[in-house]
């Protein structure tokens, strides 16, 4: 026990990883008996003070459907300068570079210490980042000003070289153009109008800049800040502008008559906001970040009237199909997501107000794209502020602590296969044949892209024992998966995190005790926890609890021991024990529960529970549990 | 010549009016009764033939003069009665009779010269006058007769004319010699030049004050005479005829109605001038070389005329005269006898149905009850009674109304007369307004609506007693009961929405694309704002004005400014949007001037920084509108828009157009789709420019095509002014440009107007012209309108009307004064009615005619074949004729050409119309241009319009420097220059300086400050500013005449025999133009002819 519990700590905190299962039942029918999936928690930037980059790039296996990179699980041959993918078991060649290698003279990937390690990529242009404010001007006197405050603020938390740029939204939307000398200078969009990111570019003159940028990639990366250089500017050529323009900054001029809400035309401006980035900067880390005073109320992506006299929708008219607008809201911010997702840029949404803002149909644009989401009442309260500040904190490097534009690649030995993620995640629809045809979470595919990270941010993956039953892995045999984040790191380098881990196949039937043995509780909790809330987002929230139940029950059935007929009988193993707790408080969380919470509210705390690194996400369900820790060890 | 107009005008106005009816039908039993006259008219149709046969239309002339002055002398004393009356009556002859007199002199000199050649001509003469009239009418017929017996036999002649003439002579040397008389002095008195004869004159001179006094005699009486003249004169030209039916008439002082007929001179010219030609045509080759050339023209016109040939036979053939110039009707005559009779005292508008001057004499006006001719002009003061009178004479009945027109400084404007909150009192049935007209009955407790008829109670407030008369004591006191012309103060009732107005706004919207900065127009423009926008229009005594200003750049997006007083710096927002226009702020956009000065400046001088290297040259136009539109909207103002604009189009945007211009078209059926617009979405903008009140002012500044048709659509529809300057270059342009930017800000304008005309019943508006918007038949709605603006309005008979009721017209419109002000502005005027065509003749204004008939033409090119058009107007224009002669006219010679005084410049002036660039394009003329001008004809007014269509020509160097006064104008033709002068001419558009080749060197020196006509620049546009009396001068003139028209005129020195002079010859509307355009006197032969052909 303390064994299996060291070793899992072990893994977390060199991997970054944590398994429902730490022993693999060794075929399909096992696992499927095992009731809780072969799953992992993968925090792929955990911080590791400890792992310096090695400045090289590195070697792939030959084999194109396989390309495993090097790692030390691999067998090398030394003299024949040989070594085997431990995945499809192709023979490389080393490349000519390693020509020193030996038993002694081993490349860090080798070593076992290092199943986990990060290369710096150093071809390729580095763009700077670029954050692009998108302000709500709807706001009261008071919280406009806090709002500018923190943002006049954030100028100089950012990197000198990151671009920035302004975008003002209320009844039409500003985009401001940061590089005129005498006259401020901004292109209006109307706030009703769907625009197509073709229409948008036209219309902010940046069609003819944007094809030589293109050309200009490969070579001259020089010539990128001249692009868009009219909307995205260094903070440290324009910090005074910027900080004059939002000093500037005046609520919205159009009047509001009694009765109405103000004319928010948020999802024209985060249409422009992506069009913006998309046509200039795609493919580059960046952050849009909009602030949010209240619901969208015109236009595109509406959340609800400017009628003061019909309240925003609840869960309530949501489940009598009363909520008009949500439909075609969240459709549009989907495809803005999606978009966002494929460009590589990530959405936050800090969104304050007392009532609710339309979190939930603007949620994906902070899911699918790794973004933040904040909701507070205020954005004159240090609830928002030091939320705000802290996004912009820095780890031991002084590099901020958020990536950009990563894709995740999952490779499994070809007992497992991969079938599915769940977290701050789109797919990038790569098929291969370490893809599972069941899908959890969001499957059918061996990549994803996560276009925002911070060092907490955490995946759930499932896999799928794919051995049948009557070929068992021989015994003593070890299935490996490989993790693969190509991002951008907030110093614009492009870096790869490889992390490769290994687990002992067992037979369920001789080697139960084993597996048993090797439950990590808490990461099957939440794994289950993030798929419960998973399906939530699509199904009716009785059916997930049932569901939720029956797996437990499952569960217990399989792993408890109890006498018939007598409840009292029954018991838990120690590495079982804790598990029907957090099922408990799991029913009763406001993930999967939403009385009493309206549909912004199980918007965010979901969105946070998807990206939540284990100790997060086990707090979140069982609030209690970190009191307890105080007293004395978790039963 | 001025024995010829003034003459024959004087007689028949005086006589004409009172005696008229009676007057033709004995004027016309004493033609026939008179035994000369009928060979005369047989040799009458004789010398048609003739004329088309003999060269020299000029002799025909000749002989209408001669005729003429024989009849004078005869009827001295007539002659003068009739110039007494002139001076009330009549326009045109009462203003000579003094002048001709001194001009008679003038034209001695010619007579004397044509009477050298025919010695017995003078002599003749004198016979002629002695005689009583019908003995001259007689000889005259006789001459004419002979004439046109003559003409066959001369029938190779194309001018028929002169032949007949010659003919005439021939038989009757008597009236040739008389027409020759009155020939020289017809010449004389226009060409200053002829002075040179004087010294023949003296001989003469009694003759002329013979002829003169002819004339006089002719009203009296003799229509007889006046016929004969016209007759032959008709064959040889009309213009001639006119001024010497006078003369004819006069003599015959017996019945015939000689006013009415003009015409008759030109008839006797011809035989005359045959037997004289051989002497004549020597001398007045010297002088006249050039008149003659026109007349061979003429002669072909006429092949029809062999039924003139047969008449007189006789013949002298030799003597091919061509019609001359001079003894046609003359304009500058004309004009000049009205401005001297008339111009000296007020016009009181008191009594009903008085034809007023002349637009282009400086009068006063009187309001005492009906609208100043300053506000409505009418093409009739004398209605016909019936509409099938209307319908035989033809002659449109239409109203010229300037509501908002500026007056002279002596004149006040308009009493502004507030009734509270009950407003201003109206018929409950028709709803016109009360007025001097309103009959206040039952003690004063009702009143009757003078135009439904409707007996309305008077509201307690408003009761007042009345006088033994029947008039309310207070009738005096208020304005709304003695003037023709105030204003109410307009209730809430009377605004959109129920709500008082807030004060327009100006916004200027730049092209600030790459031909805009090239030109430099952004940076002059961007700098004159500064200043100008200190000079915004303001009501009364107001310190500032009310009205807010707002800025917009533009080439393919448009940009918007923030000029918001709190700021530090102006904001600019771009809004590329262009398919869907918004405006996208609302607080600071539209400022007022003075709060936001330093904001304004600055950005006025950062506009053209920003934009100093731009590369784009596409533009877009509707969507500019458009957001002025919403713009004013959003601020719920009327207002106006000022666009400066470059170029077409052709930007992905509404509205967008294609260069379609193509010349092939022209002259085909599909000539009509270039003053199309392209597409309808402009009319759409329009309309909703209208209901929001706002008025587009449209500068252009083209390189090339821009469609004017297409862009100023939503000018056109929203009462505003379209200003084009090609090839724009600030120093060339720039204070062309600059003085009318000023002049369009600085003028005042009313908005959000409506304008309804009501009439009393029987004759109703139907159809209306210029430059807005009518959405049903009624109400015309203007989203501007300024002082400049006219709007003609044609009536229709839908009942009969009543002789002693007359007819009534009122004008109301509804507007937003600068100051945000809601008022109505309402103009009455009564017409007399009459039972007889000669009253209508006799009180018809040929200019408004005019401004009628282009408005009418150039609103059927969007529909029809040009050539359609034109020929529309020369039936019409023959009908009218042809129904005066048919029904007016004593009976004479069908070959004899007889217009009525009144509208004796109907041809020369149709003509000048039907020469115009919108009709009859020359090659240099752009479709742009024709379409331009098209456009402003629609708003123009009458004078306008008059100087538009026939150019004054001022010679500059005959008159002593000293004289303070504007010399006299010339005709334009190129025969009236002379090599050694300078001369100016404008039509209200352009302005040119023409120098003669052999200019004395010391006025070359003086005004040009070069040594010789060789070294002047041609093209210039600004003459040296010269310390001496001839440079001050001129440039004096100058100044006075720009300041005289709406618009700037580029000056352009022009030097003989330069390639520029092409452009300037243009405007010698009396001659042949390039394009095809007849020469005055070709086309009164054609209008002759076509009469005939009505006629018969």
């Amino acid at each position: 026990m303390a064994t299996y519990l060291e070793f899992i700590q072990q893994n977390e905190e060199r991997d970054g990883v944590r398994f429902s299962w730490n022993v693999w039942p060794s075929s399909r029918l096992e696992a499927t008996r095992m009731v809780v999936p072969l799953a992992c928690l993968l925090t792929p930037l955990k911080e590791r003070p400890d792992l310096p980059p090695v400045q090289y790039e590195p070697v792939l296996c030959s084999r194109t459907t396989c390309k495993a990179i090097l790692n030390p699980l691999c067998q090398v041959d030394y003299r024949a300068k040989l070594w085997a993918c431990n995945f499809c078991f192709q023979r490389n060649q080393f490349p000519p570079a390693y020509t020193g290698i030996s038993e002694v003279n081993q490349p860090a990937e080798l070593m076992p210490q290092f199943s986990t390690i990060e290369y710096v990529i150093q071809r390729g242009a580095q763009s700077p980042l670029i954050f692009l404010y998108v302000v709500d001007t709807c706001l009261e006197e008071d919280d406009l000003q806090a709002l500018k405050e923190s943002l006049q603020m954030s100028l100089s938390l950012l990197p000198p070289d990151a671009l920035v740029g302004l975008i003002t939204f209320g009844r039409m939307v500003q985009v401001h153009e940061l590089s005129c000398e005498g006259i401020s200078k901004s292109y209006v969009f109307r706030g009703t109008k769907d625009l197509t990111a073709k229409q948008i570019q036209d219309m902010l003159g940046l069609t003819k800049p944007a094809m030589p940028m293109q050309q200009a990639r490969p070579g001259q990366p020089h010539e990128q800040p001249f692009v868009s250089s009219r909307f995205l500017q260094p903070v440290h050529k324009i910090d005074m502008n910027l900080t004059d323009l939002l000093g500037e900054l005046q609520r919205d001029p159009w009047p509001v008559t009694q009765g109405k809400r103000p004319l928010r035309s948020t999802g024209v401006a985060l249409s422009i906001a992506v069009g913006l980035l998309e046509g200039t900067f795609p493919n580059t880390g960046a952050r849009i970040m909009l602030f949010t005073g209240g619901p969208p109320t015109q236009g595109p992506g509406m959340v609800v009237g400017d009628e003061l006299k019909v309240p925003i929708r609840s869960w309530h008219d949501i489940e009598k199909d009363n909520a008009r607008f949500m439909k075609k809201a969240t459709k549009h911010y989907e495809m803005l997501a999606n978009r966002t997702a494929t460009n590589g840029h990530c959405i936050d949404i800090y969104a304050c107000a007392l009532d609710q803002t339309g979190l939930l149909e603007m949620k994906c644009c902070a899911n699918l794209t790794g973004g933040h989401m904040v909701m507070g009442d205020s954005f004159n309260t240090s609830l928002f502020k030091q939320t705000f500040q802290r996004i912009f904190s820095k780890d031991f490097n002084g590099d901020f602590r958020m990536a950009f534009g990563a894709t995740l690649e999952v490779k499994t030995s070809r007992e497992l296969k991969v079938a599915g993620a769940i977290g701050p995640c789109v797919s990038l629809n790569v098929k291969g044949p370490c893809v599972s045809e069941n899908e959890l979470g969001v499957g059918g595919t061996s990549q994803w892209k996560i276009c925002g990270l911070d060092p907490t941010s955490t995946l759930g993956i499932y896999f799928e024992v794919v051995n049948q039953h009557n070929a068992p892995v021989p015994q003593g045999g070890r299935g490996a998966i490989q993790f693969v984040t190509q991002y951008q790191h907030s110093s614009t380098q492009r870096r790869i995190r490889v992390t490769t881990i290994a687990r002992n196949w067992a037979d369920a039937q001789s080697q139960l005790r084993h597996i048993e043995a090797a439950f990590d509780q808490e990461a099957a909790a939440v794994l289950m926890a993030r798929l419960g809330v998973f399906r939530a987002e699509s199904e009716e929230g009785p059916d997930v609890l049932r569901w939720l139940d029956r797996q437990l029950i499952r569960l217990c059935q399989k792993f408890g021991q109890y006498n018939k007929e007598d409840p009292t009988s029954f018991r838990l193993s120690d590495s079982f024990s804790l598990y029907p707790q957090f099922m408990f408080h799991l029913r009763r969380s406001p993930f999967l529960q939403v009385f009493n919470n309206s549909p912004d509210e199980s918007s965010y705390y979901r969105h946070h529970f998807a990206r939540q690194d284990l100790t997060q996400s086990l707090i979140m369900i069982q609030p209690i549990l970190y009191s307890y820790s105080f007293h004395g060890p978790p039963e | 010549m001025n024995v010829n107009q003034s003459a024959p005008p004087l007689p028949p106005f005086g006589q004409s009016q009172p005696v008229y009816p009676g007057y033709h039908q004995s004027s016309y039993g004493g033609q026939p009764g008179s035994t000369a006259p009928p060979t005369p008219y047989g040799a009458y149709n004789g010398p048609v033939p003739g004329y088309q046969q003999t060269p020299p239309p000029g002799v025909s002339r000749a002989q209408p003069s001669s005729e003429a002055p024989p009849a004078s002398t005869a009827q001295a004393p007539c002659g003068q009665a009739a110039y007494g009356q002139f001076g009330q009556g009549d326009v045109q002859n009462g203003p000579s009779s003094t002048v001709q007199m001194q001009r008679f002199p003038g034209s001695q000199p010619f007579g004397s010269v044509p009477l050298a050649p025919v010695v017995s001509q003078p002599t003749v003469l004198q016979p002629y006058g002695p005689p009583p009239t019908s003995a001259q009418v007689t000889a005259q017929l006789a001459g004419m007769q002979i004439s046109g017996a003559v003409a066959p036999a001369l029938p190779p002649v194309g001018l028929g004319y002169g032949p007949p003439t010659s003919l005439a002579s021939a038989s009757g040397s008597f009236p040739n010699s008389g027409l020759y008389g009155s020939y020289p002095q017809g010449q004389a008195p226009p060409l200053s030049q002829a002075q040179g004869h004087l010294g023949a004159q003296p001989p003469q001179r009694s003759a002329p004050p013979q002829a003169s006094s002819f004339t006089s005699p002719a009203s009296g009486g003799p229509r007889m005479p006046s016929m004969t003249g016209p007759l032959l004169s008709g064959q040889g030209f009309g213009g001639p005829s006119l001024s010497q039916p006078n003369h004819v008439s006069s003599p015959p002082p017996q019945a015939l109605p000689p006013g009415t007929q003009m015409t008759g001179p030109p008839g006797p010219p011809p035989p005359m001038h045959s037997s004289q030609q051989p002497g004549y045509q020597l001398q007045q080759n010297g002088s006249f070389g050039p008149a003659r050339g026109p007349q061979p023209n003429y002669g072909s016109p006429y092949p029809g005329a062999p039924t003139f040939g047969s008449q007189p036979g006789p013949p002298q053939p030799l003597p091919p005269k061509r019609l001359d110039p001079d003894a046609i009707p003359s304009p500058i005559q004309v004009i000049e006898d009205d401005r001297n009779n008339r111009g000296s005292e007020p016009f009181v508008t008191g009594v009903r149905g008085q034809v007023p001057p002349l637009v282009t004499t400086n009068f006063l006006v009187k309001d005492q009850g009906n609208a100043s001719p300053r506000y409505i002009r009418c093409t009739s003061y004398n209605i016909p009674c019936t509409s099938d009178m209307a319908k035989q004479a033809q002659v449109p009945l239409a109203a010229v109304i300037k509501p908002l027109a500026r007056l002279p400084p002596e004149e006040a404007s308009p009493y502004v007369v507030d009734h509270g909150e009950s407003g201003p009192l109206r018929c409950n049935r028709c709803k016109a307004y009360m007025c001097p007209f309103m009959q206040f009955v039952e003690g004063g407790r009702r009143f009757q609506c003078c135009f439904c008829s409707c007996i309305n109670d008077v509201p307690p407030q408003y009761f007042q007693h009345l006088d033994h008369t029947g008039k309310r004591v207070d009738a005096y006191d208020r304005p709304e009961l003695s003037l023709g012309s105030y204003e109410f103060l307009a209730t809430v009732d009377y605004c959109k929405n129920n709500k008082f107005p807030s004060p327009p706004a100006f916004i200027f919207m730049i092209d600030v694309s790459y031909n805009a900065i090239r030109s430099g127009l952004v940076r002059l423009l961007c700098e004159e704002l500064k200043s100008l926008l200190d000079f915004l229009p303001r009501e009364g005594g107001a310190e500032e004005s009310a009205i807010r200003v707002g800025f917009v750049t533009y080439n393919k997006v448009l940009h918007f400014y923030n000029v918001k007083s709190s700021l530090a710096q102006p904001q600019m927002m771009v809004v590329s949007d262009v398919a869907d226009m918004f405006v996208p702020l609302l607080d600071g956009f539209l400022v007022n001037v003075n709060e936001s000065r330093a904001v304004i400046t600055s950005l006025l001088d950062q506009i053209p920084e920003m934009f100093a290297d731009t590369r784009e040259t596409e533009t877009v136009f509707a969507p500019v509108i458009q957001a002025g539109m919403e713009a004013l909207k959003a601020a719920e103002c009327a207002g106006k828009l000022f666009l400066f604009h470059t170029s077409l189009p052709i930007a992905e945007a509404p509205g967008k157009l294609k260069n379609r211009d193509d010349r092939k078209l022209i002259n085909t059926d599909k000539e009509k789709t270039l003053f199309q617009p392209q597409t309808g979405a402009y009319q759409t903008l329009a309309k909703e420019c209208v209901a929001q009140g706002c008025c587009v002012d449209l500068f252009l500044f083209p390189n090339q095509y821009v469609d004017v048709a297409t862009l100023s659509v939503v000018p056109q529809l929203t009462g505003g002014s379209v200003y084009k300057y090609a090839c724009f270059q600030v120093e060339n342009d720039q204070e062309r440009f600059l003085s009318d930017l000023r002049r369009d800000v600085q003028k005042v304008v009313g908005f959000d107007a409506v304008m309804r005309v009501r009439t009393s019943t029987g004759i109703r508006a139907v159809d209306f012209f210029g430059a807005f918007y009518m959405s049903n038949t009624t109400d015309v709605e203007l989203a501007g309108l300024d002082g400049d603006k006219t709007v003609t309005v044609e009536f229709k008979h839908d009942d009969r009307l009543n002789e002693e009721s007359g007819a009534l017209l009122q004008c109301a419109l509804l507007y937003t004064s600068c100051a945000g002000q809601r008022r109505l502005r309402i103009h009455n005027l009564a017409l007399n009615c009459c039972t007889q065509l000669a009253d209508l003749y006799r009180n018809c204004e040929t200019d408004t005619l005019i401004n009628y008939m282009a408005k009418f033409a150039y609103r059927g090119v969007l529909n029809s074949p040009v050539k359609t058009v034109r020929d529309t107007l020369i039936t019409q224009c023959a009908q009218i004729l042809a129904c005066y002669r048919k029904n007016c006219a004593s009976p004479s010679s069908a070959g004899q050409l007889i217009l009525p005084e009144c509208m004796k410049l109907l041809p020369v002036y149709l003509n000048c119309v039907l020469k115009s660039d919108v009709l009859q394009p020359g090659a240099e003329v752009t479709t742009d241009d024709r379409a331009y001008v098209r456009q402003l004809v629609t708003s123009m007014d009458v004078a306008e319009t008059n100087v538009f269509f026939y150019p004054r020509l001022l010679p500059l160097t005959k008159s002593p420097i000293e004289s303070a006064t504007e010399p006299p104008a010339v005709r334009a033709s190129e025969e009236r220059l002379s090599n050694g002068d300078i001369y100016l001419l404008e039509n209200g558009l352009n302005l040119f300086l023409w120098v003669g080749a052999s200019v004395q060197q010391g006025v070359v020196q003086s005004l040009f400050s070069v040594s010789s006509f060789s070294q002047i620049t041609s093209g210039l546009s600004v003459l040296p500013v010269l310390d001496n009396p001839l440079s001050k001068k001129v440039r004096g003139l100058i100044d006075s005449l720009r300041a005289q028209r709406s618009r700037y005129m580029k000056l352009i020195v022009v030097k003989q025999e330069d390639k520029l002079e092409m452009l300037f010859k243009h405007f010698l509307v009396e001659d042949k133009s390039l394009s095809g355009g007849a020469s005055y006197v070709d086309f009164l032969c054609h209008m002759h002819k076509e009469i005939r052909q009505l006629l018969s």
